[in-house]
């Protein structure tokens, strides 16, 4: 048995993590990317992807989700999310108005289509997720730390 | 009409809860029952008789839609309580490592 | 001409822009905060004084954000009462950032707070610029959820209880207010003020519009701290930082609290007696209530935000009497409030700064050995206590002409003493703090250092020049298009409408 054994939780919720954790990133991904043509978007998807990550965090104990998304990353993508979006909206101005739809709107209905909107919804759930996972990592590494005092 | 109702008793319900408990993660809990409310009672303004989910496809058209619009900004409310209940959380959570208790007549310097 | 309507989004835009941009470097870069702190700050200053000169050139003018057109879309609204209050938040939030840039070294992560500032500074500007109700309450939470994290920014003892009580209370006051929100929308499809405010005309159920005002009065009294739902202010504002109280006292609770206040019941729902009579009666409480518990206190930041509580009364008086003299004195005290409130709660934080205690009892004598200090919190003192010819007496001069003059002797009467009441604890102040004998323990006391003092003397300045505001040159330009806006009531549609074609 390797080392990421020894944290987390039975050998039964590792495995089935190990199966669906995959499933549930792909599937938020899915989500944010047809945000402009079915239910979903943005919130929704990061929230999912964020999931996963948390996900793995119960599953495997603390260690092994910051190998794969650290705190400064989080950070960064969170800001970067942000900048991102109010990038956007800045480049309304170059159509003449704040947050106008300037990219081609192509045709309904597919992936491809509805000009900012899918931008949009890739910086928000940039924004979401990490910012999702900063609370739950804040509140769970502070709890860890009253802990150690007691 | 009897719907409209029941969500307003849940805001009052709410309010009761922060107004009349004394533990701050109950308060907290108060504080979440009346948004949900507010939430509730949006989206049940938005919905028409017999309506149908605002979902346009390329396939069928939808006659008689509900309201999109608070359905969307519902979305917002929720993130934006979202934000302030984690906010929230992690000021009781504080409160609690320096207070040693949930009790809000323990928590009590500030007064006068 | 055609550029100049592109800076209404750019009051949001900025401080949002620097508000991330710090998060993602600030941590690596160690001068970035105070640079951006200062050039943020200032261009919002420079933009807000290019508005007023807008308003007068080309009147109200209404932005469509993603031209899509009202009342389809979110608009925002450039008119004489949005400029108004951005010149208001902006010089203040200016003055406040060249303030911290010294004061905050005593804490750690000057980007975090200057982060929380930025995002607390968009939410008040989009308050104040957005055209649409539901809008008005995300900026509004915006800007609030930045402030609870402000307040308890120190995380002692004393700022989590603070921080916890201000956050229950404030998010139940947004709560009634997106109750509100809801109301109004399934009673006229809208969120566009304007469009709202017509539809309002006719159609509507006069049981709704009742239980909407109801619900915007808890909503914005919470948030605005009327005298009913005070109780988080006198906790929360001291402990904050020193600059985060100027900038909560100073204009926290007018943007979000008295602008949507008036703007909402003058513009939207329309002001009727019986609402004019609620105005009138909870500002006398406020500014009543306020200024007796005022005397009491010991600690000097809370006395002074017990008077926010009191002057916040003026202003709701003035406005609450519905006529041009009445509003025109409450704007004008709003402003002069937000200048001498956050010029005193600088002082505290330079008392504070330099001495390390805010008890009253314990100090005396600093204006030997801290002149600014001394000097420009005695301005401060003067103002607010309405002496000749400091800015807060000519606002307070107007409200009680006009008081008098609406034939409300008994609220002219209450404004007198509460003026009085507000004199003598001021003179309190000044002597406990400032006069007297030197203590033993502050004889190596130093004055502030040079950014802080620029700051307050700057302040200190606009307090005494203040005046001239109200006589007739200036007022034209500045006050008096925000008081015929509020003036116009539910004309505010159609000028609104005019402006969109």
């Amino acid at each position: 048995m390797s080392k990421e054994h020894d944290k987390g939780m039975s050998l039964i919720v590792k495995t089935i993590t190990r199966l669906t954790v995959g499933l549930i990133l792909l599937y938020g991904i899915y989500i944010v990317l047809h945000g402009h043509v079915s239910p979903g978007g943005g919130f929704a998807g990061g929230v999912i992807i964020t999931l996963s990550f948390i996900h793995l965090m119960l599953a495997f104990g603390k260690g092994v989700a910051f190998k794969r998304m650290s705190k400064n990353m989080m950070s960064l993508f969170e800001s970067f999310g942000a900048l991102f979006f109010l990038g956007i909206a800045v480049l309304g101005f170059s159509g003449g108005y704040f947050f106008l739809n300037v990219i081609s709107k192509g045709e309904p209905f597919r992936l491809f289509s509805a000009g900012i909107i899918p931008l949009c919804n890739i910086a928000i759930c940039m924004k979401v997720g990490a910012g999702i996972f900063a609370i739950f990592v804040a509140l769970v590494l502070l709890d860890l730390d009253t802990d150690k005092k007691e | 009409m009897i719907i409209y109702l029941l969500s307003f008793i849940l805001f009052c319900l709410g309010i009761y809860c922060i107004l009349r408990k004394r533990n701050i993660i109950k308060i907290i809990v108060g504080i979440i029952i009346t948004e949900y409310a507010v939430n509730l009672f949006f989206i049940l303004s938005a919905y028409r008789i017999e309506g149908r989910a605002p979902i346009y496809s390329a396939e069928a058209e939808i006659l008689n839609m509900v309201d999109p619009l608070p359905h969307a900004l519902v979305l917002t409310s929720i993130v934006i309580g979202l934000a302030t209940t984690a906010l929230l959380v992690a000021i009781a959570m504080r409160i609690y490592e320096k207070y040693g208790t949930f009790d809000i007549t323990q928590i009590r310097e500030l007064k006068g | 001409m055609t550029l100049l309507p592109h800076i209404i989004p750019l009051f949001v835009v900025i401080p949002l822009g620097a508000a991330f941009l710090l998060s993602l470097l600030g941590k690596k870069v160690r001068a970035l905060p105070d640079i951006f702190g200062f050039m943020t700050t200032f261009s919002l200053f420079v933009l807000s004084l290019f508005a007023v000169c807008f308003v007068n050139l080309s009147g109200t003018y209404v932005y469509s954000v993603g031209s899509w057109k009202p009342p389809v879309g979110i608009s925002m609204v450039l008119d004489g009462l949005s400029a108004f209050m951005l010149v208001t938040v902006n010089i203040v939030a200016f003055l406040i950032a060249v303030y911290s840039t010294s004061y905050m070294n005593q804490y750690t992560s000057k980007w975090k707070f200057y982060t929380l500032f930025f995002l607390m500074l968009a939410g008040m500007n989009g308050v104040i610029i957005t055209g649409d109700l539901f809008n008005l309450f995300v900026f509004l939470e915006i800007a609030s959820v930045a402030s609870y994290a402000l307040v308890a920014f120190g995380t002692e003892k004393h700022e989590l209880e603070a921080a916890f009580k201000y956050a229950v209370m404030s998010t139940v006051g947004s709560l009634f207010i997106l109750f509100g929100i809801v109301l109004l929308y399934s009673c006229t499809s809208t969120l566009n003020m304007a469009d709202m405010s017509r539809c309002l005309e006719g159609t509507c159920n006069s049981n709704i519009t009742l239980m909407v005002s109801v619900l915007f009065i808890m909503g914005f009294g919470l948030k605005a701290a009327l005298v009913p739902f005070h109780a988080w202010l006198p906790d929360a504002h001291p402990s904050a930082p020193a600059p985060i109280s100027a900038m909560l006292s100073g204009v926290l609770i007018k943007s979000l609290g008295v602008y949507a206040l008036c703007r909402i019941f003058f513009n939207v729902i329309g002001l009727t007696s019986m609402i004019s009579e609620i105005f009138l009666f909870i500002g006398v409480l406020s500014m009543v209530i306020g200024v007796f518990l005022a005397i009491g206190q010991w600690d000097l930041k809370r006395l002074l935000a017990y008077h926010s509580i009191s002057q916040i009364g003026y202003v709701i008086l003035g406005i609450g009497l519905g006529t041009p003299l009445g509003i025109f004195g409450g704007l004008f005290h709003l402003f002069n409030h937000s200048i001498f409130k956050s010029l005193l709660f600088l002082n505290s934080g330079a008392v504070e700064y330099a001495a390390g205690t805010r008890n009253l009892q314990q100090m005396g004598g600093l204006g030997k050995r801290m002149p600014v200090t001394g000097g420009t919190s005695l301005v401060a003192s003067m103002s607010i206590a309405g002496i000749p010819p400091f800015n807060g007496f000519w606002s307070k001069l107007v409200i009680i002409m006009a008081a008098v003059e609406a034939g409300r002797y008994g609220y002219a009467f209450w404004a007198v003493l509460a003026s009085l009441l507000t004199l003598a604890s001021f003179m309190k102040v000044m002597k406990y703090a400032f006069m007297g004998s030197l203590h033993e323990r502050w004889k190596e006391i130093k004055e502030v250092p040079f950014f802080m003092k620029v700051s307050m003397i700057t302040l200190a300045f606009i307090c005494i020049v203040g005046g001239i505001l109200c006589f007739s040159a200036y007022k034209d330009m500045f006050l008096q298009q925000a008081t015929n806006i509020l003036l116009a009531g539910k004309k505010y549609a159609i000028i609104a409408f005019q402006e969109m074609k």
